[in-house]
């Protein structure tokens, strides 16, 4: 009996001991999520509360209420980034899994090829679509020349060039966690499917394509949110009439003798995409999606 | 984000020994075709003449100036601003009073210098055309750049409300020694705004640089557009099929300022000084049809009766423009820039 309760002492120590260690691997990562996180999103929150005169002042964000702009700025962001992250999927889906079903040395090669375009700046592969899709571009000149259209299209300086550039920028995010998922999954079990008379398609349908829902879902999450502070791409691509809260951000900046006023902004883009997470979550098991309940 | 590009001039080895040596001015400009022109016509010379050692940057604008005096990490000395900004960033603070004691400015046009900011250069907001599409005959006033049944073709127009109203109240039958009156309301400011509006679906650009006006024109991307004088001259050297009037053109200037703490500030004055001077005020107009701010640059025989003709500043030029009015944009522009922002969005 008395041994028995010194062991179970003891273990409780030993347990307690451990997740000390544990907190103190981890503290680094705390201390620097702390500093460079926790800290300037607590100021920015601060910041945004401050007026034009120094002192607690709501005109930050009763600025944002009173002119319809700004509504409308965050609606074409989410709009911007949502219609990015669709068509990244509806691309980038098909391409994952051709890649995934080829031979590993090809795949291999596949996979640089989408890797390559990381190796160049954003902001020289943003002027480039600039280049082949204005009005006097290569892609109009050519089509024009081989007959497929008489007059040139518009093709950028507006929503279309704007997605085209975001989406070209974006699918390696998509394409690599999907691909990543899809190699994971074990393809005896689409021969089992068949082996139990599932037609192909309904053996993709409902054994192939769930377990790639994680990987598809982290992708797009990483998609969605790296849209969302886009700034580049729309501001050259979108001929000033595509503003998305990044741009805004800015301009307040120059516009406004205080920071809060662009500060405010940032509080609200962070916040409404918490709650559009948080919704997610709601329907969707994100956690499990992400992989991170296994 | 910034390209900081920092190019020190030694000119301690030209110096004569009589000028200290170890005096240094950092100073920020906007980049591109402007500044190398402002480098070749005053930085380089006067360094040169001075011994004073220059460090030039780029930057964003008085936002970064406000950034290094509310942190008090000022590390600028001069920065070359647009006349209105230069205003703002005074009536906020952020700006050394200019020491007239030191910086001589006897021979300067009146109104070209501030308490805070002293005149670098004169330019113009001007329409421009491509002149493929309409020849030499393009639009001679705002009325025109309006008329897209008589000038069909697509425009490109400013994405910031600063110099984006006069034209258009002008257009709408203002007379250009009444716009400012007229724009002192919110309802005159939603009056141009409409204008623009009415325009609009005929605006495929709204542009947001000088470099991105004078490209859409080297392009072909638009048939007309609104922008810098200077820039279209030096895209038109480039090839580009591109010409402008001065007719109702927006007349402003460049000026210098030196921020609040600035770590140099009596050498800034000097340095302000020997730029300010003739002789190389008019070295600018060989490298970007601006014009002097300095009177007398035009006496010093550098610049020809042919180059005068093409400056916004020359007599005959400025008679026909309108001279931006800087008390305007401190009363109004934050408001009136929340409204155009209004009609961009729509």
């Amino acid at each position: 009996m008395e041994a028995v309760r010194t062991n179970e002492a003891g273990l409780r120590r030993d347990e307690w001991l451990e997740r000390l260690k544990l907190f103190g691997l981890g503290s680094p990562a705390i201390l620097l999520i702390l500093v460079i996180l926790v800290i300037p999103v607590g100021w920015l929150f601060y910041v945004s509360f401050i007026g034009a005169d120094g002192t607690f002042s709501l005109e930050n964000y009763e600025r944002m209420l009173k002119r319809k702009s700004y509504a409308r700025i965050f609606q074409t962001t989410f709009e911007v980034s949502f219609l990015t992250t669709g068509l990244c999927i509806l691309i980038g889906y098909p391409l994952a899994y051709f890649i995934a079903g080829l031979p590993n040395r090809i795949a291999n090669l596949c996979l640089i090829t989408v890797l390559l375009p990381f190796w160049t700046s954003l902001l020289v592969r943003t002027y480039a679509w600039l280049v082949l899709l204005q009005k006097r571009g290569l892609v109009n000149e050519w089509a024009i020349s081989l007959g497929l259209w008489d007059e040139p299209i518009k093709m950028v300086h507006n929503m279309t060039g704007t997605l085209i550039g975001m989406v070209h920028i974006m699918l390696p995010f998509l394409i690599l966690p999907v691909y990543g998922a899809m190699k994971a999954i074990d393809r005896d079990l689409m021969k089992a499917a068949s082996n139990l008379g599932a037609s192909p398609r309904r053996a993709f349908w409902t054994v192939f394509f769930p377990l790639t829902l994680p990987g598809l879902f982290a992708g797009s999450l990483m998609v969605f949110i790296l849209c969302l502070g886009f700034f580049v791409t729309p501001a050259v691509l979108g001929g000033g009439k595509v503003i998305m809260v990044s741009m805004k951000i800015v301009s307040n900046i120059e516009l406004f003798v205080n920071w809060g006023a662009a500060s405010a902004l940032g509080v609200v883009l962070l916040v409404s995409t918490m709650v559009i997470l948080w919704i997610a979550s709601r329907f969707l098991n994100l956690e499990k999606m992400t992989g991170g309940g296994h | 984000m910034k390209t900081r590009t920092i190019l020190t001039i030694s000119a301690a080895v030209m110096a004569t020994g009589a000028f200290a040596q170890d005096k240094s001015v950092t100073i920020a400009s906007w980049g591109g075709s402007y500044q190398e022109a402002q480098s070749k016509a005053l930085f380089e010379p006067a360094a040169a003449n001075t011994g004073i050692e220059v460090k030039q940057e780029t930057y964003g604008g008085m936002s970064d100036v406000r950034l290094q005096v509310s942190s008090g990490q000022v590390t600028l000395d001069i920065v070359a601003s647009g006349s209105g900004s230069a205003a703002r960033a005074a009536a906020e603070g952020l700006l050394e009073k200019l020491d007239y004691n030191v910086i001589d400015v006897s021979t300067f046009y009146p109104g070209l210098y501030t308490d805070y900011c002293i005149g670098g250069d004169v330019f113009s907001t001007v329409y421009a055309w491509n002149t493929n599409t309409y020849g030499e005959n393009g639009p001679q006033s705002w009325a025109d750049f309006w008329d897209v049944e008589k000038f069909p073709g697509s425009r490109a127009y400013r994405g910031k409300v600063a110099g984006a109203l006069e034209g258009a109240l002008m257009a709408d039958g203002v007379a250009p020694a009444d716009v400012y009156s007229v724009l002192d309301s919110e309802e005159g400011i939603e009056r141009a705004i409409d204008k623009i509006r009415e325009l609009k679906p005929h605006i495929s650009v709204f542009w947001t640089s000088g470099a991105q006006h004078a490209q859409l024109m080297k392009d072909g991307e638009v048939d007309m557009t609104t922008g810098w004088n200077g820039r279209f001259d030096n895209a038109a050297k480039d090839g580009a099929k591109v010409a402008y009037s001065f007719n109702q053109a927006l007349l402003d200037y460049d000026c210098f300022a030196v921020p609040k703490g600035a770590p140099n500030r009596d050498t800034a004055m000097m340095f302000l000084n020997e730029i300010s001077k003739p002789e190389y005020q008019d070295d600018l107009p060989k490298y970007i049809t601006y014009g002097p701010t300095n009177k007398a640059a035009y006496e010093t025989g550098e610049i020809t009766a042919d180059v005068a003709a093409g400056l916004p500043s020359s007599p005959d030029n400025a008679a026909m423009q309108l001279p931006v009015s800087l008390d305007w944009y401190a009363k109004w522009e934050t408001i009136a820039a929340e409204m155009y922002q209004e009609m961009l969005t729509e």
